[in-house]
């Protein structure tokens, strides 16, 4: 069963995440992103983190992605034009390469990794929202705290981006 | 190893197949926003990455780099995507190759 | 056969068969209510022709829509406006996997049970936007753009009354949070000392706009944007954004009553010896009592078949009256009873708003929401960590 589920949100991940490169148009780029994340929001449950695969679909899926749908939409972007060829070069030996490389890094991963290293679903279930949070709060304290300064610095620099400019 | 548990390699795996479209989006593509997307699939990878090493040592620390990744990508998202708005209201264009004028 | 009963499988199986089968149906009558209330509030009958009452409405609603022409916008892009109903629809009914009906009878409880609901309902407004885009004509983007909006925006509030809610459960699991108020002797909205009720107000607030309900429903504002997002959307595919809008209602409104107003607990639920009488007499009140009231109005219908009808109904609410007052039947379904009370009061509250307020300017909209709503949670939170503290 695990490696069922695996191998089919893996399937989808990896679908969509090509569909993502090879559309050309942002919309469809961004459906194929929410589908990489909500792919990768049941994996996270595989892996026992439960709070993350919520916050995963929350905060990507939810939030960031509809604030991307909601600029795409606000620019009325429409897809882009064919670059002409920089090089042929890059188009012919492009995606060989890329496959050999990630050949190269898989076998690697393969051989670096202790044999024994199976998921099983269960196995692990310090990924509740206590255990999360109680580690965010204590170990964690001050990153928590200095990514709130964070998100207040990102929102002031949106705000002043994007004001309208005062005649 | 049983039929029943998947090795822990396949998820790390994926995590690269990810990272790679992430970064091959972002060198290909030439539309502000999806190039914007890359990253965030990249980040995405990354994060599969820390929640497979979370599992592998039973410690809970992953997740929480997850949580922060998270955060910080929101951030990145919102002030992005409003420069991605200044510079459209500016040029009228996406197209990366277009905001050039700092070049020769 | 009883390996199959006693299947961890069986019973979340059986549940979520029943959830799909018969909510579109419910969604009908929800819709059939809908029509009668607000009937009643401008003084007119409402439906009458279908069905005793136009109780048979929503059948012959949902046979129309069935077999109604598929129109798909020629500039359209197909899959997109293909898809954009169903992840609607999808998200609204997988939220229903995690509502508590009674403390067995759901589909699952998960540890993260509000984060599961508030997930469902902010990937449900990729539906509504990619419906507003995918049409490819003016009034549905426009409605689209204003939903991304304003949805976006509420969504912090109701997140922040969800947060303090959950500060006085202490949980985020959905049985978990209902127990805590079985243990506590009290319902969320009345704890911390009584100041629990600014968050649900909040939360009720929120709620409806989330839901796109009257006075707040500017994605699809008749007067201005014909239908709003999905202006394009005919047949099946608009029957597919109903049902999600009324299962977004249904949803919202279990999850306030779970939180706040007790899930499946009866009315003061510390107290023994009321009992006998709330969970006996209000339900053979209610079911009886309505069941003996249709009589007389069934005399004044012309139609014999409708009369016959209609006295047929009746007769099933009485038995049914009767029926609870059996101890082991009464037993089994009172939570069932109260927790579906509450949500159908919380579903009358919101097509009360709909019948009394006048729909919201664009920037009032967003006024209430940034300026009022999101700094009264915030505020609620941090008084909720003082009453808490206080309390503790």
């Amino acid at each position: 069963m695990d490696v069922i589920l695996f191998l089919l949100f893996a399937a989808i991940a990896v679908a969509c995440g090509v569909n993502l490169v090879v559309q050309k148009h942002p919309i469809a780029s961004a459906l194929s992103l929410v589908g990489v994340m909500g792919s990768l929001a049941v994996l996270y449950l595989l892996l026992g983190a439960e709070f993350i695969a919520a916050a995963q679909v929350i905060v990507y899926a939810g939030a960031i992605m509809v604030l991307f749908l909601f600029v795409i939409m606000l620019l009325n972007a429409g897809g882009e034009p064919k670059t002409p060829g920089k090089s042929r070069m890059a188009g012919l030996l492009g995606i060989p390469l890329m496959a050999v490389l990630l050949g190269l890094l898989s076998y690697l991963v393969q051989r670096a990794l202790p044999k024994p290293a199976g998921v099983t679903f269960g196995a692990f279930t310090g990924g509740k929202p206590y255990d999360v949070g109680k580690a965010i709060f204590t170990e964690y304290m001050l990153p928590f705290e200095i990514t709130s300064v964070l998100i207040l610095i990102a929102i002031l620099g949106a705000i002043v981006l994007a004001r309208k400019e005062i005649d | 190893m049983t039929m029943t548990s998947v090795p822990l390699s396949w998820y790390l795996i994926l995590s690269a197949v990810l990272f790679t479209l992430g970064v091959a989006g972002f060198l290909f593509r030439r539309n502000i926003i999806t190039v914007f997307m890359s990253i965030e699939l990249m980040l995405n990878a990354v994060n599969l990455s820390f929640v497979a090493f979370s599992y592998q040592w039973r410690q809970v620390d992953g997740h929480v780099y997850t949580f922060f990744v998270m955060v910080v990508a929101a951030a990145e998202a919102a002030v992005g995507l409003a420069i991605i708005l200044t510079v459209f209201k500016n040029r009228a264009t996406l197209q990366i190759d277009d905001v050039d004028s700092m070049k020769n | 056969m009883q390996a199959i009963y006693q299947s961890p499988l069986f019973l979340p199986l059986v549940m979520t068969v029943v959830i799909i089968g018969v909510f579109p149906l419910l969604a009908g009558y929800i819709v059939l209510v809908e029509r009668k209330v607000l009937a009643d509030f401008q003084v007119r009958l409402g439906p009458m022709r279908v069905g005793p009452h136009g109780l048979l409405q929503p059948i012959a609603d949902a046979l129309k829509l069935l077999l109604k022409e598929d129109i798909i916008p020629t500039n359209a892009d197909k899959f997109i406006f293909w898809m954009a109903p169903v992840i609607s629809t999808f998200t609204a009914l997988t939220a229903f996997a995690v509502l508590p009906f009674t403390e067995q009878l759901r589909v699952a409880d998960v540890n993260v049970g509000l984060l599961v609901v508030s997930a469902m309902s902010s990937v449900g407004i990729l539906g509504i936007i990619l419906g507003g885009w995918a049409s490819n004509s003016h009034y549905p983007l426009l409605g689209g753009l204003r939903s991304a909006a304003q949805l976006v925006s509420y969504e912090v509030a109701l997140g922040l009354a969800l947060v303090s809610g959950v500060m006085s459960a202490g949980t985020l699991s959905m049985v978990g949070i209902v127990k805590t108020q079985l243990a506590r002797g009290v319902w969320g909205a009345f704890d911390n000392f009584g100041f629990m009720l600014v968050p649900f107000v909040i939360y009720i607030i929120a709620a409806t706009a989330e839901t796109n309900r009257a006075p707040f429903d500017l994605p699809e504002a008749e007067s201005e944007l014909v239908a709003g997002f999905h202006t394009e959307y005919s047949g099946f595919r608009w029957a597919l954004y109903f049902l999600a809008e009324y299962a977004n209602i249904f949803v919202v409104s279990s999850v306030a009553v779970t939180l706040f107003l007790g899930g499946w607990l009866r009315p003061f639920p510390s107290v023994k010896w009321l009992e006998i009488p709330l969970n006996y007499g209000v339900p053979v009140l209610l079911f009886a009592g309505s069941g003996v009231a249709s009589f007389p109005l069934a005399k004044r219908l012309k139609s014999h078949i409708h009369r016959v009808g209609l006295i047929g109904m009746a007769m099933l609410l009485v038995l049914l009256g009767l029926l609870l007052l059996v101890p082991a039947v009464n037993a089994a379904v009172a939570g069932f009873f109260w927790f579906f009370v509450k949500v159908s009061s919380l579903v009358y509250l919101m097509i009360w708003f709909r019948g009394t307020f006048p729909r919201f300017r664009y920037d009032q909209l967003m006024n209430i929401g940034w300026k009022w709503l999101i700094p009264i949670g915030m505020g609620c939170i941090l008084v909720n960590a003082l009453l808490g503290l206080a309390g503790a």
